[in-house]
C-alpha cells in the first residue's frame, strides 16, 4: 500500500474536515472504553494477570531465538512446515509458491494485520488470484479498496449509510427493493454472500495472535467465526504471523487471553478462540491437508535489544487506540500506513524508518491514557519519545522547530537568566490578561492561539511560590 | 544463507545473548513445567456452584442453556428445542460414542445424519470436550467423532456437555486435553466457543450470527 504517513499533518487536517469520519468516529469513543473499563473492572486478578502478561511475553523475546526453533520443531512434528521469511517480498514470494503448488484461484482470508503489512491482496491480484477478505469489516473495505483504519475494528470510519451504498453498488444480482438499513441487514447479506466463497476457495490464509512452542500450534482469536471457516474449508491453511507471537506454553496463552478480549472488545471472552496444530489427522473427516506457517521478520529482529524491544510485546488489542484524544480526532488513515495510533506511532517509524514515519511520534498529546490501558504494560509515550530524539538527532524536523527548541535549550539550561526573565515575565502577561484566566490570542503566537486558549498565568513564577512554601514549612518546623 | 538461519542470526546477534547454555535451559525448563500463572477466583468453586456458574455465563453472551438429568434425555431435549424455533426435525451429528449411545430412536419424527456438515445442515449436534465455568466457555477437540464443520456451519448449533467436564478455568481444561492427548500434541483444532457467533464491525453495534452459528444451545448432563 502507498505510505502516506510523510503527509500526517496534511491527512489529520483532511480528516478534521470530513463530517462522515467524523461522525463515525464518535463509535470509537463511545463503543469501547466504558465495555472495557466494566470488563476490567469485573476481575480483581485483572493487575496481576498484566504483570504476569508483560513477565512471560519479556522472558520471551530475551529467548526468542530458542523458542522459534523449539516451535518449528512441533510444527513439523505435526504435520505442517514453516516459511522463514526476512521480508514482505520473501513472505508473498512463499505464499505465492503455495497458492501456485495447489493451483488455487480463490483465496480466503481471515482478518491478518501482517497481511496488510506484506500488501498481500494487491499483490495475489496482480499474480491473478483472488483474495476474499471474510470478516465482515474487511470484507467491506475491500469492496471500498481501502485499508483499515483500526486494527480490530477495520471498517470504523464508516456509517451503515456508507456500507449499504456499497452493497448495493457490488451485489448487483440481489433485487434492488431490499431493505438493507439496519445493520443486521447488512450481516446477513454479507455472511449469505461470503458462504459460498468459503467452498470456493483452495487456500484459506489467516493470522495468528499466538503461536505456541510447547505444542506448535497457533491461535486465533475472532467473534464472527469466519477465521475458522477459512482454515477448515479449503484443502490448505496458510498462517502468516511476524516472530514476536511466539508465547512458551498454551497455559501462558491462556494468561494472556484473559488481557487481549477485555482489552480489546471488553469481552471476557473472544467468541471463537481456536488452537490449529498441523493438517488434518489420517482419521479426521475435516479440516485442511496442508499447514504452513509464513513466520515473518520484517525489521523486528532489529528491535530487538534496543530501546523498541518492549514495543514487541505488543497484543494487538487496540485499546491504546481506542483511549487515544489524537485518534479519536483524526481516525486510523491519518496515520498513512498499517498501524495506527500510539501503538502505530511507535512501530511504523521502527519498520518503515523515521524518515517516513517520524511524524506519528509527534502526534500525541502524552497525555498517557494509552500506558496506562495497555494490557501489556508498553510504555508508549516513552518510545514516541525516543523517536522524537532520534527524529530530532538525524535533522528531520523543520527548521523554525529545530531553531526554536535550540533557543528553548539554551534559555533552560541557564537558571539565573531564566528565573529573572519568567519573574518579569509571569507579572506582564498577568497584568496583560486584564483578569481574565485565558488568552484567546497571543501576538507572535497565532498559529497556535487559532485552535487553543493559553491560561493565563498566575502572579508568580512556580520557582517563587516554591521558595515561599518552603519558607512557612521552616518556620513550622522552627516553633 | 536461508530466511531461517539469517533471522535466527539476527535475532541472537540483536539479543548479544549467543550461545549461552542457561538460556537453553531456561527454555526447556519452561516448555516442560508449563507453570499456570494467576488463576482468577471466579471459577474456583465446589463442583455443583462450577456448572451454576458456567450456565450463567453462558447465557450472558446469549447461549441458550438447558439442564437435563441424564444422557437419556438428551434426544428429547433436542426434539424440543427445534419445536420451540420452528426448525425442521433434521440435526447433523458427528460419530461421537456417548451421543451414538443415547436413544434417538425415540425420537420417531427426527431426522438424525451423520459426519461433517457439507454447509446445508441448519441444525448441527456436538459433544464437548469440557467447559469453563469462568467464562461459560465450551471446549470442542476435532476428530470424526466431532468434525469441526458442525461447530461453525449450521446456523443453530446444539452442544451436549457433561456437567462433570465442567472445569473451572482454562488452564485446567488444557491439563486435560494434555492428559488425553499427550503432552505436547494436539488434536488438529481445539474450538473455545463463548456465545454464538457475533459482529461489531457495522457502527460497533453487536449483532448475533455472524458467520458462524446463529443461536448457540447448550445442554448440560448431570449436577
Amino acid at each position: 500500500m502507498e505510505i502516506t504517513s510523510p503527509t500526517f499533518k496534511q491527512n489529520a487536517r483532511g480528516a478534521l474536515a470530513d463530517t462522515q469520519l467524523q461522525k463515525a468516529l464518535g463509535n470509537v469513543r463511545s463503543g469501547f472504553i466504558d465495555k472495557r473499563a466494566k470488563a476490567v473492572g469485573d476481575l480483581p486478578e485483572f493487575e496481576q494477570l498484566r504483570e504476569n502478561g508483560r513477565a512471560i511475553k519479556n522472558h520471551v523475546l530475551d529467548h526468542l531465538d530458542l523458542y522459534l526453533e523449539a516451535y518449528e520443531k512441533k510444527v513439523i512434528e505435526a504435520g505442517g512446515k514453516v516459511h522463514w521469511c526476512q521480508t514482505a517480498a520473501d513472505a508473498r514470494g512463499a505464499i505465492l509458491d503455495i497458492c501456485r503448488m495447489n493451483n488455487a484461484r480463490v483465496v480466503t482470508k481471515g482478518k491478518s494485520m501482517i497481511t496488510e503489512e506484506i500488501g498481500l491482496n494487491d499483490f495475489l491480484e496482480g499474480q491473478g488470484i483472488e483474495p476474499v477478505e471474510t470478516d465482515l469489516g474487511e470484507y467491506i473495505i475491500q469492496l471500498r479498496h481501502e485499508h483499515p483504519s483500526h486494527i480490530i475494528a477495520p471498517a470504523v470510519h464508516l456509517n451503515k449509510e456508507q456500507v449499504e451504498a456499497d452493497f448495493r453498488r457490488v451485489h448487483k444480482d440481489l433485487p434492488a427493493s431490499r431493505s438493507l438499513e439496519e445493520p443486521e441487514e447488512l450481516l446477513g447479506e454479507a455472511r449469505n454472500v461470503l458462504r459460498s466463497r468459503y467452498f470456493q476457495a483452495d487456500v484459506g490464509i489467516t493470522g495468528a495472535n499466538f503461536l505456541i512452542a510447547e505444542t506448535g500450534s497457533s491461535i486465533i482469536v475472532t467473534n464472527e467465526g469466519n477465521g475458522d471457516l477459512t482454515q477448515i474449508l479449503p484443502k490448505v491453511h496458510i498462517v502468516v504471523a511476524s516472530i514476536e507471537k511466539i508465547v512458551p506454553t498454551l497455559n501462558d496463552a491462556a494468561q494472556i487471553l484473559r488481557l487481549l478480549a477485555r482489552s480489546a472488545t471488553g469481552q471476557d471472552m473472544s467468541v471463537y478462540t481456536t488452537v490449529s496444530t498441523g493438517p488434518r489427522r489420517p482419521t479426521d473427516v475435516d479440516g485442511p491437508e496442508q499447514y504452513h506457517v509464513i513466520l515473518l521478520d520484517n525489521g523486528r529482529s532489529a528491535m530487538l535489544g534496543t530501546e523498541f524491544q518492549e514495543m514487541l510485546r505488543c497484543i494487538r488489542c487496540g485499546a491504546c487506540m481506542n483511549h487515544c484524544p489524537v485518534y479519536h480526532s483524526v481516525g486510523g488513515h491519518a496515520y498513512g500506513w498499517v498501524y495506527p495510533g500510539p501503538m502505530g506511532a511507535v512501530l511504523t517509524p521502527s519498520l518503515i524508518g523515521v524518515d517516513k514515519g517520524g511524524h506519528l511520534p509527534n502526534a500525541s498529546t502524552f497525555c498517557g491514557r494509552c500506558e496506562s490501558v495497555c494490557p501489556m504494560k508498553i510504555p508508549l509515550p516513552k518510545m514516541m519519545r525516543h523517536w522524537r530524539e532520534r527524529e530530532f538527532e538525524r535533522g528531520l524536523n523543520p527548521a523554525t522547530q529545530r531553531y526554536g527548541l535550540k533557543f528553548w535549550a539554551w534559555f533552560a539550561k541557564r537558571p539565573a537568566l531564566y528565573h529573572a526573565a519568567t519573574a518579569v515575565a509571569i507579572p506582564a502577561m498577568k497584568l496583560a490578561a486584564f483578569g481574565k484566566d485565558r488568552f484567546r490570542w497571543l501576538p507572535l503566537a497565532g498559529g497556535w492561539t487559532k485552535h487553543r486558549d493559553l491560561p493565563a498565568p498566575e502572579a508568580r513564577t512556580f520557582m517563587q511560590q516554591w521558595r515561599d512554601r518552603d519558607a512557612v514549612s521552616k518556620q513550622r518546623a522552627a516553633s | 544463507m536461508s530466511g531461517r538461519e539469517a533471522i535466527l542470526a539476527k535475532v541472537r546477534a540483536s539479543l548479544a545473548g549467543g550461545h549461552d547454555p542457561a538460556r537453553r535451559a531456561a527454555v526447556e525448563e519452561r516448555i516442560g513445567n508449563a507453570p499456570k500463572g494467576v488463576i482468577p477466583a471466579r471459577g474456583q468453586l465446589k463442583a455443583g456452584a462450577k456448572t451454576e456458574l458456567f450456565a450463567a455465563q453462558a447465557a450472558k453472551v446469549s447461549a441458550n442453556v438447558r439442564r437435563v438429568a441424564s444422557r437419556d434425555e438428551v434426544p428429547l431435549a433436542v426434539s424440543e428445542y427445534l419445536r420451540a424455533k420452528n426448525l425442521p426435525a433434521s440435526v447433523r451429528i458427528g460419530a461421537d460414542k456417548r451421543m451414538s449411545a443415547m436413544p434417538w430412536a425415540t425420537q420417531k419424527a427426527l431426522e438424525v445424519k451423520h459426519g461433517p456438515s457439507d454447509g446445508h445442515d441448519l441444525v448441527g449436534v456436538s459433544h464437548a470436550f469440557g467447559g469453563i465455568a469462568e467464562t461459560g466457555t465450551l471446549v470442542m477437540t476435532s476428530g470424526k467423532d466431532n468434525p469441526s464443520t458442525i461447530n461453525f456451519l449450521p446456523e443453530h448449533h446444539i452442544v451436549v456437555i457433561d456437567a462433570k467436564d465442567v472445569d473451572g478455568d482454562m488452564e485446567a481444561v488444557l491439563a486435560r486435553v494434555k492428559r488425553k492427548f499427550g503432552k505436547g500434541e494436539m488434536p488438529r483444532t481445539v474450538n473455545f466457543i463463548t456465545g454464538p457467533s457475533r459482529s461489531g464491525d457495522i457502527e460497533q453495534k453487536i449483532i448475533l450470527g455472524a458467520h458462524g452459528p446463529r443461536a448457540l444451545h447448550i445442554i448440560i448432563v448431570g449436577e
